[in-house]
C-alpha cells in the first residue's frame, strides 16, 4: 500500500500545526476565527470570547473543533422562533389557548347553567332579549342564556373536533404508512381505497351513518373520523414514498434494522412535521362538520348547546334577534380562522427554505 | 487479523476471527453474472412492463480477502448499482452473490439480517446517509443495538470508542448530523460500518462529495482501517486517480459489463481494453509541456442508454478498432488474456497483444512529469 497522501507527523506539535492550517474543523470554528468577540446571533454557545479564540488556535484537542460540549440549539426551538414571528400565527394560538380555557373552565366560569329556561329571560311576547344586566349577550328562544351556551358549545365542538381528528389522524397515519412503505399490492388497494372515498360527498355520507346510528358524542366522533381520513392518508403515503428512499433508510435496512424498527425509529420522526401541520388544519373542518352536522340536527342532541344547533334554533328570528344567530356563528368563524391560521403558521415554521410573505 | 486492537484511550474493537472453513479459500464474494434490471411500467391502474433499465448486465469477479477491488467508470454506467446488489439492496434479476460461498439470493428475514453483519457500506452522500433525527450517538450505536452485540450498559462506551477510532470526539455523540461537517460525517458513516466488524465493505464513491483537501483523510482512514482490522474494500469510484492509489486490482465498467480486470499497475500501465485505453487517455497530466504533445484519444458519440443497450458488445457504437460483423453481434466473453488479467473484447486474442499502448500515448503515471520507457 502507498505512502500517506499527507505527512505523518508524528510529533504533536506540528500535528496541531497542520492540524490547525488544513484540519477538518467544524463549522462552528470557522465563525469563530472571523469574530470571536462579537456578539452574533448564530448562538455558536461559546460563554466566552477567550474560549473563541482558544477554539480557532486549535488548542483545545487533537479532534477539532473543540473539547467542551456545547450545547446545541434543537430544532424545535428553531421551529418556534420562526413561528414566533408570524403575528397571525401567535395570534390564532392566542385564541386556540382562550378557547380551551374557556371549555375546560366553562362549569366554573359560565355565568348561568347553560339549560335553565328563565322567565325572565324572555319578553312579554315570549320573543329572545338582547343582551342585559343579567344575559350579557341575551337569551335564546327558551329564555337560556346565550353565553353560558356558547361556553358549553365550545366544549362540544372542541372535544368533538380534536377527537374525531385524532381518530383520522390515527387511521390516516397505519394506512398512509403502510402503503408507502410496503408498496405493491398493499399500496394499490389502500390507495384505490382511498380515491373512492374521497370521491364520495363526506357530508352526505356523514348524514347518513348518524342517521342510521343514534346521534351522540362518540358516535359523532366515530362518524367525523371515519369519513374524514382520507386526506390524512394521502399526505402520509407522499411522505413515507419520499422518505423511504432516502440512504439512511437503505443504511438502516443494512444495518439489520426489521421493517417494524425502520418504520418505528427511521421515518416516523420524521412524519411528524406533517402530522402536526396536518392536524392543526383538520381540526378547523372538523369542528366546521360538526356544526353543519348540529346545524342539520343530526349533531349532539338538544339541551346540549352546540353552536350549529344554536345557529339553527335562532335562524328563524334572524330579523328580530340576529344575535341568535351571529355570536355562535362568529363563535364558529373564530374557531376555525384560529387553527387554520395557527396550521398555516405551523407549515411555514417548519419548513426553513419558504419564504416570508 | 486475530486478537483486540488497541487506540486512542484503550478501545477495544476486535476484528473478526476468520472463519475455519473459509481460511483454506482466498476469495470472500464471488460474483456470477450478476443481473439488475429495473422494469420500466406504463398504465395508471394495471401497470405493464414496457422495458428496462440494464443497470448491470452480466458481471462477474471475485474480491479476495483482504483486497481493495476498484471498481470504476463513467456515471451511469452502473457501477454503484453492483455495490448494491452485492449487498441485496437492489432486487436482483439474475446471477448470484456469493459470500464464503454461501449463496446470499436464497437468504432472506432473519437469516439475512444476521448476514448483514459481515458486509457493510460506506455511503456516497455524508449529508443523506444519515438519519437527520437521531443523534450520532443512536446512530453509530444502533448496529450494536440490533444486533445485540453488547449489553446496555456497555453500548455507549463502545460508541465512544468507535467515534474515536474514526477521529471524532467521543464527547459529541448527543449531537445531530448537521451540526457536523461533511468530513465529519463520513467519519461517522464508517464508524457506523465498523460497529458491527464486518468482513467486507463496499464503498460506493465515499469522498466525491467531500471537499478535495478532506478527501486525502477519509482515504488515509480507510487505509488504516483495513491494516488494522483486515477489512476488504470493493471501491467504487469515478475518480481514477483515487482508485489507482488505493485499490490492489481495478475493473472498469462500460453501461452494465465489466470490460477489464487486472492488476493495479498493470492496468494504469499497459490497458488492453479500447475503452479503457481511453478512458486512461483522458486524464490530464499536470505538466503542460507532456500534456502539449499529447494526443488523448476521443470517443465520438454519447453513451448509450442502458435502456436499449447495443447489441453484442456494449462498446461498440463508439469503438476505434469496431470490427462490423464481429462486435455488433457476438456479447465478448471476459476472458484472461494475460495471467492475472481480464479483458472483454473480440480483437484481444490470449496471448497476443496487437493494440498494447505505450507510455507515450496515454500517460500512464497520473502526476508524472517524465515519460517512462515502454513497458511490457
Amino acid at each position: 500500500m502507498s505512502d500517506d497522501l499527507v505527512p505523518h507527523l508524528e510529533n504533536p506539535e506540528e500535528r496541531r500545526a497542520y492540524d490547525q492550517a488544513y484540519g477538518d474543523t467544524g463549522a462552528d470554528a470557522g465563525m469563530a476565527t472571523i469574530a470571536p468577540d462579537m456578539e452574533t446571533d448564530l448562538k455558536t454557545g461559546f460563554e466566552t470570547p477567550a474560549e473563541d479564540t482558544a477554539l480557532a488556535a486549535g488548542e483545545a484537542g487533537y479532534w477539532s473543533p473543540d473539547a467542551a460540549i456545547i450545547e446545541h440549539k434543537g430544532t424545535w426551538e428553531e421551529v418556534w422562533e420562526r413561528f414566533r414571528k408570524d403575528k397571525f400565527a401567535v395570534a390564532g394560538l392566542v385564541v386556540i389557548g382562550i378557547l380551551v380555557i374557556v371549555a375546560i373552565t366553562a362549569p366554573w366560569i359560565a355565568p348561568h347553567d347553560p339549560t335553565t329556561q328563565y322567565d325572565e329571560g324572555l319578553t312579554m311576547k315570549g320573543m329572545p332579549m338582547g343582551s342585559s344586566a343579567k344575559f350579557w349577550l341575551g337569551t335564546d328562544t327558551l329564555g337560556r342564556d346565550l353565553l353560558s351556551r356558547l361556553m358549553y358549545g365550545a366544549r362540544v365542538s372542541l372535544v368533538i373536533g380534536i377527537m374525531a381528528n385524532g381518530l383520522a389522524l390515527i387511521l390516516g397515519v397505519i394506512f398512509g404508512l403502510t402503503a408507502g412503505f410496503f408498496r405493491g399490492a398493499t399500496e394499490t388497494a389502500i390507495m384505490r381505497v382511498t380515491d373512492v372515498m374521497m370521491a364520495f360527498p363526506i357530508y352526505l355520507l356523514a348524514v347518513a351513518l348518524v342517521s342510521v346510528l343514534k346521534p351522540s358524542l362518540w358516535i359523532l366522533i366515530f362518524v367525523i373520523g371515519f369519513v374524514y381520513w382520507t386526506p390524512m392518508t394521502r399526505v402520509i403515503h407522499g411522505e413515507v414514498l419520499s422518505i423511504r428512499e432516502k440512504e439512511f433508510v437503505a443504511a438502516a435496512r443494512l444495518t439489520g434494522c426489521t421493517n417494524v424498527r425502520i418504520l418505528y425509529r427511521h421515518i416516523l420522526p420524521h412524519l411528524v412535521a406533517p402530522i402536526i401541520v396536518y392536524t392543526s388544519l383538520g381540526i378547523a373542518t372538523t369542528v366546521l362538520f360538526e356544526a353543519t352536522l348540529s346545524y342539520i340536527g343530526l349533531g349532539v342532541q338538544p339541551p346540549t348547546p352546540s353552536w350549529g344547533q344554536m345557529i339553527s334554533d335562532g335562524q328563524n328570528y334572524y330579523l328580530s334577534a340576529p344575535h341568535l344567530v351571529i355570536y355562535p356563528g362568529l363563535c364558529i368563524m373564530i374557531t376555525v380562522l384560529a387553527f387554520n391560521l395557527v396550521g398555516d403558521g405551523l407549515r411555514d415554521a417548519f419548513d426553513p427554505q419558504q419564504r416570508r410573505r | 487479523m486475530s486478537g483486540a486492537t488497541t487506540h486512542g484511550g484503550g478501545a477495544t474493537v476486535a476484528p473478526r476471527e476468520a472463519d475455519a472453513a473459509t481460511a483454506t479459500n482466498g476469495d470472500l464474494v464471488t460474483v456470477k453474472d450478476l443481473k439488475v434490471h429495473f422494469p420500466i411500467t406504463s398504465g395508471i391502474v394495471f401497470q405493464r412492463k414496457v422495458g428496462a433499465v440494464h443497470a448491470v448486465d452480466g458481471i462477474s469477479l471475485i474480491v479476495k480477502r483482504g483486497e481493495t477491488l476498484g471498481l470504476v467508470g463513467e456515471s451511469g454506467c452502473g457501477k454503484s448499482t453492483t455495490g448494491r446488489a452485492i449487498l441485496r439492496l437492489e432486487p436482483l434479476t439474475g446471477g448470484h452473490v456469493l459470500y464464503e460461498g454461501a449463496d446470499l439470493a436464497r437468504l432472506s428475514g432473519r437469516a439475512l439480517r444476521r448476514q448483514r453483519r459481515r458486509m457493510q457500506m460506506i455511503f456516497q452522500d455524508p449529508y443523506a446517509s444519515l438519519n437527520s433525527r437521531m443523534t450520532v450517538g443512536d446512530i453509530v450505536g444502533e448496529p450494536l443495538l440490533v444486533h445485540k452485540l453488547c449489553p446496555r450498559r456497555e453500548r455507549e462506551k463502545r460508541t465512544r470508542d468507535l467515534l474515536e477510532l474514526v477521529g471524532i470526539n467521543p464527547n459529541t455523540l448527543n449531537r445531530y448530523p448537521h451540526e457536523f461537517s461533511g468530513g465529519q460525517r463520513q467519519r461517522i458513516g464508517i464508524a457506523r460500518a465498523l460497529a458491527v466488524e464486518p468482513n467486507f465493505i463496499v464503498c460506493d464513491e465515499p469522498i466525491s462529495a467531500l471537499d478535495v483537501s478532506i478527501r486525502a483523510q477519509i482515504i488515509n482512514l480507510l487505509q488504516r482501517l483495513q491494516g488494522e482490522f483486515g477489512l476488504t474494500y470493493l471501491f467504487i469510484a469515478h475518480d481514477l486517480s483515487v482508485v489507482r492509489h488505493i485499490s490492489d486490482r481495478v475493473a472498469v465498467m462500460y453501461l452494465g459489463r465489466i470490460v477489464e480486470l487486472a492488476e493495479n499497475s498493470v492496468l494504469y500501465e499497459t490497458p488492453m481494453h479500447p475503452y479503457t485505453q481511453a478512458l486512461l487517455s483522458a486524464v490530464p497530466i499536470p505538466d503542460p509541456a507532456v500534456e502539449e504533445m499529447r494526443r488523448p484519444i476521443v470517443l465520438k458519440g454519447d453513451v448509450p442508454s442502458p435502456v436499449d443497450p447495443p447489441s453484442g458488445c456494449h462498446f461498440h457504437t463508439r469503438c476505434p478498432a469496431v470490427q462490423e460483423g464481429l462486435c455488433d453481434v457476438n456479447d465478448p466473453a471476459l476472458v484472461e488474456v494475460r495471467p492475472a488479467h481480464w479483458a472483454a473484447c473480440h480483437l484481444i486474442t490470449p496471448g497476443d497483444f496487437p493494440n498494447i499502448r505505450t507510455a507515450e500515448n496515454i500517460g500512464p503515471d497520473l502526476g508524472a512529469t517524465a515519460l517512462r520507457d515502454e513497458g511490457g
